[in-house]
């Protein structure tokens, strides 16, 4: 016995978030490697939900695909869809007619709202604040039955197809989204008040997790957490797609990128598009809601009964579907948490070539061993949730 | 100035203070909580639930087999075959959905032509087995004839729309 060496000191031990910790957000499973208390790597591992949507993509038709962008980022289907179609009709050289756009572009707004606030009242409850979530949730119901009377789902919506959106708004909505829209200016009041200016929730986040703007960039940051880092790009202004151009709003950018800067961008960002929101409302003219082409939309069912020739494209579009030109496109929407792009191949026939997706997600969450290194083990969680982390788009 | 604003409003805990008042005051505040299984949330007619095969006036089952809800299932959750009936019309023999694979996207409501197969209104048919999940003709049928005046009733709210 006297000739084993000493015991070696391991100072480090190695430790596993996830996949089932509830600050996980989904199934991120988290390898920390600690001293102590303190975070010395953190190895995030993915792949735990992966479902191989593009390669799924790859065998279904146009109109097929468009429910796997619902399950990309579960908690903003919609902004999914609006790549997805966007990147259809580019290939198609098709443009949606006005009332279209003006849909997608509330829809995509209302969106956003959903998703910041889900992330911002779990954020908080993830730091220990209960409360903005109870209070959140209500809200979101509120908005979730606009989801569900538009689309007929409240997450699953398959509502933006290539060509405009499946059904035009039924009457009394937009009534109904004014009336939400005038009291929710008054929500993120309270919810301001609950958090903002709370000595617990700034000790928490302000300078937690701070990523200066050229490593943010770096790291391939966009959205609201590049945002929070102080570069004011947004694709809504950068590069406008349906309606934005014509909407007033603006670009609220961080100074600090610290988790605290990230929920302040994005409750000033609901305040934009709660302002984006209202114009579409007064702005949204009458008129169709998708391209008048049979070829790629199908006709309308008492069309559809009443004509053979409509009968014929009924059964061509729900069986072959539209053939899409040769080419290719990388299409980019803002989607709430950054930039959500379509890579999409067409090769001429039915289905596409190759559809690759670019989720923001995935880039921020591959910048948590920078952010995390150094920090306190429930600095991690902060951080994970200002990343505002879902798990559907990242393993996709 | 700053400086003694800032310290008396943290020495008083001011921020605090006004969120529990805030709180306070969303305590006395109607409750929006809803009972569930006595009260639901509104649905609109566009709701996308659970499947219900749909029957004429006469009784005679609408759907004719044409497959087309089939081919559009992006999940590939339908199994239809089929086969001349004696009186020489076409119908199904078999016409099963999984609904464990359904994603409940609503495109073979969309793809019927005689308005046969419909997501109904009804989410509560959660059950305790797998194989109760595998729905075949005669529960899509039984569906059908349970949910018929609600599923008659949305879908003429919602014809101008489709």
């Amino acid at each position: 016995m006297a000739d084993t060496p000493a015991g070696v000191e391991i100072r480090t031990h190695t430790m596993n978030f996830g996949p089932q910790h509830p600050a996980a957000h989904g199934v991120l499973r988290l390898v920390l490697e600690m001293d102590g208390e303190v975070v010395e790597r953190a190895d995030p591992h993915i792949g735990l939900l992966h479902r191989g949507t593009e390669k799924l993509i790859e065998y279904k038709t146009y109109m097929q695909a468009v429910p796997y962008f619902d399950r990309l980022d579960y908690v903003s289907p919609m902004a999914q869809e609006h790549a997805f179609a966007l990147a259809t009709e580019k290939l198609l050289g098709i443009e949606v007619p006005k009332r279209g756009q003006y849909i997608r572009v509330l829809f995509a707004e209302i969106s956003r709202i959903l998703n910041h606030l889900l992330n911002l009242t779990t954020y908080a409850i993830d730091v220990g604040a209960i409360t903005p979530a109870l209070w959140g949730f209500e809200e979101r119901e509120k908005l979730m039955e606009f989801h569900e009377a538009a689309s007929g789902a409240r997450l699953h919506a398959n509502y933006f197809r290539p060509g405009g959106v499946a059904k035009d708004l039924p009457a009394g909505l937009t009534d109904r989204i004014a009336e939400w829209a005038a009291r929710f200016p008054q929500f993120i009041d309270d919810l301001e008040t609950l958090l903002t200016e709370n000595r617990i929730w700034k000790q928490r986040t302000v300078d937690i997790g701070v990523m200066p703007l050229e490593d943010a960039l770096a790291w391939g940051w966009s959205g609201p957490c590049l945002r929070a880092s102080g570069a004011a790009w947004d694709l809504r202004k950068a590069q406008p797609y349906d309606t934005y151009a014509e909407l007033d709003f603006d670009i609220p950018v961080g100074r600090n990128g610290d988790c605290y800067d990230r929920y302040l961008v994005r409750v000033a960002e609901m305040r934009e598009s709660l302002k984006i929101i209202d114009q579409c409302l007064t702005r949204m003219p009458d008129g169709p809601v998708k391209v008048q082409d049979n070829k790629i939309v199908p006709p309308s069912r008492s069309e559809m009964k009443r004509s053979m020739e409509a009968l014929i494209h009924h059964f061509k579009l729900y069986t072959e579907g539209y053939h899409v030109p040769a080419g290719e496109t990388y299409t980019v929407v803002e989607a709430p948490k950054g930039e959500f792009g379509v890579y999409l191949v067409a090769d001429g026939t039915n289905r596409p070539y190759r559809c690759k997706i670019r989720a923001p997600g995935f880039a921020h969450l591959q910048a948590m061993d920078r952010l995390s290194k150094g920090h306190m083990l429930a600095d991690a969680v902060a951080i994970i949730g200002s990343l505002d982390i879902v798990f559907g788009e990242i393993d996709r | 100035m700053g400086f003694m604003d800032r310290t008396a409003r943290s020495l008083l805990l001011s921020e605090l203070v006004s969120g529990m008042a805030l709180t306070l005051r969303y305590f006395f505040r109607p409750k929006v909580t809803i009972n569930y299984p006595y009260e639901k949330g509104p649905l609109s007619p566009r709701f996308k639930g659970e499947h219900a095969l749909r029957r004429y006036p006469n009784g005679e089952e609408r759907c004719i087999a044409c497959k087309l809800c089939e081919a559009i299932c992006p999940a590939q959750a339908i199994t239809i075959e089929a086969e001349p009936r004696e009186d020489g019309s076409r119908r199904t023999t078999r016409y099963d959905i999984d609904m464990t694979k359904c994603i409940y996207c609503g495109l073979c409501e969309e793809a019927c032509p005689v308005d046969a197969i419909v997501e109904g209104p009804n989410f509560e048919f959660s059950a305790e087995t797998r194989e109760e999940l595998m729905y075949n003709k005669e529960k899509l049928l039984a569906n059908g004839d349970r949910w018929e005046a609600e599923i008659a009733a949305r879908l003429q709210a919602d014809a101008p729309y489709r």
